[in-house]
């Protein structure tokens, strides 16, 4: 069946999607974003999060044809401008990236976080990431990104 | 792929076309699709249904009805004032991420022992709103469970609504499980004072074929704030009584979560604590002797 959705901004048209297909297979598969990673499939990890119409979800949990006529950001279309995103910069310079694998969801749940509260404080932030996991970095690091996000998009005092 | 736009539109499909799987929030269904454990034909997607995804009071203010489209983070968001139990049990519902799609209803279709809104919706004495195109209907919470992810709910019915009494006192919901986030429950507890109704209610989750109310425990608290429903001290003797009568109103099973001893063993603390937080807020007891 087919799919109408815009991604990043632009408008898909995706024919022979699968009935029971994933979102998140969606947007690899047949968008060709692979910056959204498959690790779980359950909803554990958060490597697949993605906002629909605004909101963050697992895409591994969305159906791919629940998006029909809907709009979806990934981690790709964080910035619009083709450059790096505050998030995506505090990351790197954070060191908050180790394998990477988990970054992509990571960075989409920070951006979500920051959105709605520009200066969080540890628990906070501890709380809005438990739905993301790391298996190298221990966090902290992923913390102090956070953080430094926060303070250079200027929000923090 | 069935996506109605309306509610009258999806009761129709779902006579028409009984092998689709109502599907909302997807966070269980798709589980099990991901891992090849289900395959429906097809989906019904319910999120595209004007209005599902609202409440409102009813009944005189006494009530709030809980549209089946209404998310986890809503409830938290937007309910916890009205309804603070079940606000706290969706709290403790997976991530932001899960907590963003879930949905009451989706936890009451699956009908898992271990979903975490069902203690609270034994404690408040909800009430189920289903309809297909036989009709419509409201099961008593009490009558919905009937076994593992086993319910009332027949093959032509949608679940439309929950129906929720609005908090009159203190409402508890604590939960056990081996870490703070995206835990399916070890063993959890609900307590609800109905303070206008003169009723002590309760729920018990993952520790019993269905979710439980604790009914012994009830009617001893129920006995002893008898005339007492003012706030005046209750002895913590009586917080005891009441987790080990909780404990006992259980039958847990041994399973990859934790064996059925520690279950009953939680349980008891949990029973103990929800009342000593309960009596707390009632005004019954200073904050140093709750614990």
């Amino acid at each position: 069946m087919r799919v109408n959705v815009t991604v990043n901004g632009v408008a898909h048209s995706v024919d022979h999607v699968w009935a029971l297909e994933s979102l998140l297979d969606f947007l690899r598969e047949r968008v060709g974003l692979r910056g959204t990673k498959n690790a779980c499939e359950q909803g554990e990890c958060g490597s697949c999060s993605v906002y629909v119409d605004g909101v963050l979800v697992c895409s591994c949990l969305v159906a791919a044809v629940q998006v029909e006529g809907r709009s979806v950001v990934t981690v790709e279309g964080l910035d619009s401008g083709g450059g790096m995103h505050p998030v995506q910069q505090a990351f790197l310079d954070a060191g908050a990236v180790q394998c990477g694998f988990c970054t992509p969801g990571m960075v989409v749940a920070a951006h979500c976080l920051l959105a709605g509260n520009p200066d969080p404080d540890d628990l906070t932030v501890r709380e809005e990431l438990s739905g993301n996991l790391c298996r190298c970095t221990g966090y902290q690091k992923i913390l102090d990104a956070v953080h430094l996000a926060a303070e250079r998009t200027g929000a923090a005092p | 792929m069935l996506r109605p736009s309306s509610w009258r539109g999806a009761m129709l499909l779902r006579s028409q076309y009984p092998e689709a799987s109502p599907i909302c929030g997807g966070t269980d269904l798709m589980v099990d699709i991901n891992f090849g454990r289900a395959r429906p034909v097809t989906l019904l997607d319910l999120t595209s249904i004007d209005g599902l995804d609202s409440w409102e009071l009813v009944d005189d203010g006494r009530t709030v009805r809980i549209g089946a489209g209404v998310s986890f983070t809503s409830i938290i968001d937007e309910l916890s004032g009205l309804c603070p139990g079940l606000a706290q049990a969706a709290r403790t519902v997976g991530s932001p991420q899960i907590r963003n799609r879930g949905t009451v209803a989706g936890n009451l279709a699956t009908a898992s022992p271990a979903g975490d809104c069902h203690p609270v919706l034994l404690a408040c004495r909800a009430r189920v709103e289903v309809e297909s195109v036989r009709g419509l209907r409201l099961i008593d919470i009490d009558d919905f469970f009937l076994g593992p992810k086993r319910s009332a709910l027949e093959p032509d019915e949608l679940i439309r609504a929950v129906l929720v009494p609005t908090a009159t006192g203190p409402q508890q919901f604590a939960k056990v499980g081996p870490r703070n986030a995206m835990v399916i429950a070890t063993a959890s507890f609900a307590l609800n004072l109905d303070v206008t109704g003169r009723r002590v209610g309760t729920g018990i989750g993952s520790a019993g074929p269905t979710p439980l109310r604790a009914r012994a425990a009830e009617q001893m608290l129920q006995e002893a704030l008898a005339d007492r429903w003012d706030g005046s001290v209750v002895d913590q003797s009586v917080c005891h009584e009441f987790g080990d009568l909780v404990a006992e109103a259980a039958s847990p099973i041994d399973d990859v979560r934790g064996t059925a001893g520690y279950r009953r063993h939680a349980l008891a603390v949990l029973g103990r604590r929800c009342l000593s937080w309960a009596l707390a807020d009632l005004g019954g007891m200073d904050e140093e002797t709750a614990a």
